[in-house]
């Protein structure tokens, strides 16, 4: 029983901060058929936010605001700097730009601040640990599961009540059609960058809340996780990003407790592994969500 | 005909200038680079064959170039070296020691056969899950090179690999490889699966196996990165699993987008403007650093140009600089219509 609740709170905890990941780089990639590589420098950019704030003395919710509203900015700005040049292109060539935009950041933080890393400020809260039923487990674990419901709640009911939310589901099924029925686009795709802004920065919080320190590096990993989970829900739907972030959570616990020591190093290994035999039996990832691919 | 082989003397013939130059000019820094630049267009080349062709890009290349540097490096260090650069190499390989000139092709030929067994499956995926899967494979690739201490040695540098790569070896492969690709190009294979690049769904219609012809690109191009590989570590003789990942990546992919990938001509302008912009770059760094003008290392400055110059690109001339047409049909026109004229 006890190991059973302690199952249920890893997958969770981790299952929400990759669902979440996931839900940011798929609502960018339904409307504008972009795979975005520099979602995860997003995360590096909430990081060296808090870590630039460090001394200021400010309370600490109020830098974490703060850091959340630069990866809100940064994510705009990518669009209108990168994107929006590019975006009539081919997708390849859209692909490659946010690659070499990705890379772009992530040496300018080499270059200007430090390959090191650097300690962010963090409140004692994600240091302490609780105990449930006989099972003892960090804080931040739980603040990881309740800020992943309460995004999720908020996302999926504004997706679903918001003038904008219906307008950007209409774009992500037929961008053209949507368009010629008055959607103005350049406020869609402006609107799909902040929120995937948002959520990275939440995420970021909550990453490195974990770690307690931020690399130019940071964020492959979780754009990593992103990737794959999308790839496995199906990349055209937004509940598909959700429930493979939390697949994906539980093939990884489930790896954690399975594997041998000597194994659990190959762990990136086999999860890829496994992702692959999704993807023989069903190339289009679990859910199919709205029926055109094609970009418009 | 006339085109082809024009095209195949241009290219082979900037590639043995290159080699000429650095011949006369007997420096050895020079050596050096313009061996680097004919690894580098192997590679290129290699990802050129794949990507031009079927028009999806993948990631996994230089996962596939690690391959073949450590089987080579596997089959070829010296037998007294062994027991401290691979302490926990299996029984099978302690006593094996093969020439690096053997050793390098059948590098190459291992990299083609686990890309081969790998890859089938995901030659069915197109655009952006065919993208982010070749990612993961790439990570796969790059984790079982950092873990599998037995023949890799960890995450730890690798050494004692004997050095055999010279530039006239490097350049002669590189010669060979471009014109494997243009041959492959040209070939059956290689025209069908243009036709699919340009329209999927009518080259299913007219009965093309898509993923098989894809499959066969593929395995060519783990070809190629498998004895670029093998040849790098030969000229290098001490590397980590950390040369094959990302970094690498974004240069590889950066030359061949630069130039264009849809052309051999752009794989290999692209490989030689890159080198050199990036060689200038580096000295331009070392510089700042030993002049020790800011208070920490200057490091990055080099990513970030070649960074800014192909989103430049991208956004300029999409196709890169021969987004379409190699260079021997671009003259072969030019010829054709003066006389046309007179």
């Amino acid at each position: 029983m006890t190991f059973a609740l302690q199952f249920t709170i890893d997958v969770l905890s981790l299952g929400g901060a990759y669902a979440l990941m996931a839900l940011g780089l798929v609502i960018v990639y339904g409307i504008l058929k972009l795979v975005n590589f520099a979602y995860g420098e997003l995360i590096m950019v909430t990081g060296y936010t808090l870590f630039l704030m460090g001394g200021s003395g400010l309370p600490w919710l109020v830098m974490a605001a703060v850091a959340v509203a630069m990866a809100v900015v940064t994510g705009v700005l990518t669009d209108y700097i990168a994107f929006r040049p590019v975006r009539a292109k081919s997708i390849t060539a859209v692909l490659i730009t946010s690659f070499a935009f990705s890379t772009l950041l992530q040496n300018a933080a080499l270059l200007f601040i430090s390959p090191r890393p650097r300690n962010v400020p963090l409140p004692a809260l994600f240091s302490q640990t609780v105990e449930i039923a006989g099972v003892i487990t960090p804080v931040r674990n739980l603040v990881t599961i309740a800020a992943a419901v309460v995004l999720l709640a908020v996302f999926a009911w504004a997706m679903r009540r918001t003038v904008l939310g219906i307008a950007m589901r209409a774009a992500a099924t037929n961008f053209t059609m949507a368009r010629m029925l008055g959607i103005p686009a350049n406020l869609i795709i402006s609107s799909a960058f902040a929120i995937s802004g948002l959520l990275a920065g939440v995420v970021g919080i909550l990453w490195i809340g974990r770690i307690g320190s931020v690399v130019p590096g940071i964020g492959s990993e979780p754009l990593l996780v992103a990737f794959i989970a999308t790839v496995i829900g199906g990349m055209r739907s937004l509940e598909g990003a959700v429930l493979g972030g939390f697949l994906l959570a539980l093939i990884d616990t489930s790896l954690n407790y399975l594997l041998s020591q000597e194994l659990l190093k190959f762990r990136d290994a086999f999860t890829f592994g496994l992702v692959i035999l999704i993807l023989l039996w069903r190339p289009e990832g679990l859910l199919k969500g709205p029926a055109t691919g094609q970009r418009t | 005909m006339t085109r082809h082989l024009l095209t195949a003397a241009i290219l082979g013939g900037f590639v043995i200038l290159l080699v000429a130059c650095a011949e006369m000019l007997g420096i050895r820094v020079f050596d050096r680079i313009a061996t680097n630049l004919c690894i580098s267009l192997i590679l290129v080349l290699g990802l050129q064959v794949f990507m031009g062709n079927s028009g999806i890009l993948s990631f996994a290349h230089i996962g596939f170039m690690g391959v073949g540097a450590y089987t080579s490096a596997v089959l070829t260090i010296p037998l007294q070296m062994k027991g401290m650069a691979l302490p926990e190499l299996y029984l099978v390989f302690k006593g094996v020691q093969l020439s690096p000139y053997l050793a390098i092709p059948i590098a190459g030929l291992v990299a083609a056969a686990v890309a081969a067994a790998l890859s089938y499956p995901l030659m069915r995926l197109s655009d952006a899950a065919a993208v982010i899967t070749s990612f993961a494979l790439l990570v796969v690739l790059h984790t079982v090179m950092t873990n599998w201490s037995n023949v890799t040695n960890g995450p730890r540098t690798l050494f004692g690999v004997p050095r055999a790569t010279d530039l006239t070896l490097a350049a002669g492969v590189a010669i060979a490889a471009l014109l494997g690709a243009l041959a492959f190009k040209e070939s059956r294979t290689g025209r069908l699966l243009r036709a699919s690049r340009d329209d999927e769904v009518a080259a299913g219609a007219l009965g093309l196996h898509i993923p098989h012809l894809r499959w066969r690109a593929f395995v060519l191009a783990a070809l190629f990165a498998g004895i670029g590989g093998a040849l790098w570590g030969h000229f290098i003789t001490s590397f980590s699993p950390n040369a094959f990942y990302l970094r690498e990546t974004f240069v590889i992919l950066g030359m061949l987008v630069i130039g264009g990938a849809n052309t051999v001509t752009g794989a290999v302008v692209g490989t030689f403007i890159v080198t050199g912009a990036f060689e200038g770059l580096r000295s331009l760094e070392g510089s700042l650093n030993s002049a020790k003008i800011f208070s920490e290392q200057v490091i990055g400055l080099t990513e970030v140009v070649l960074a800014l110059a192909m989103i430049a690109v991208l956004i300029l001339r999409p196709g890169g600089l021969f987004p379409s047409r190699e260079i021997g049909a671009i003259i072969v026109r030019a010829l054709s219509k003066r006389e046309r004229s007179t």
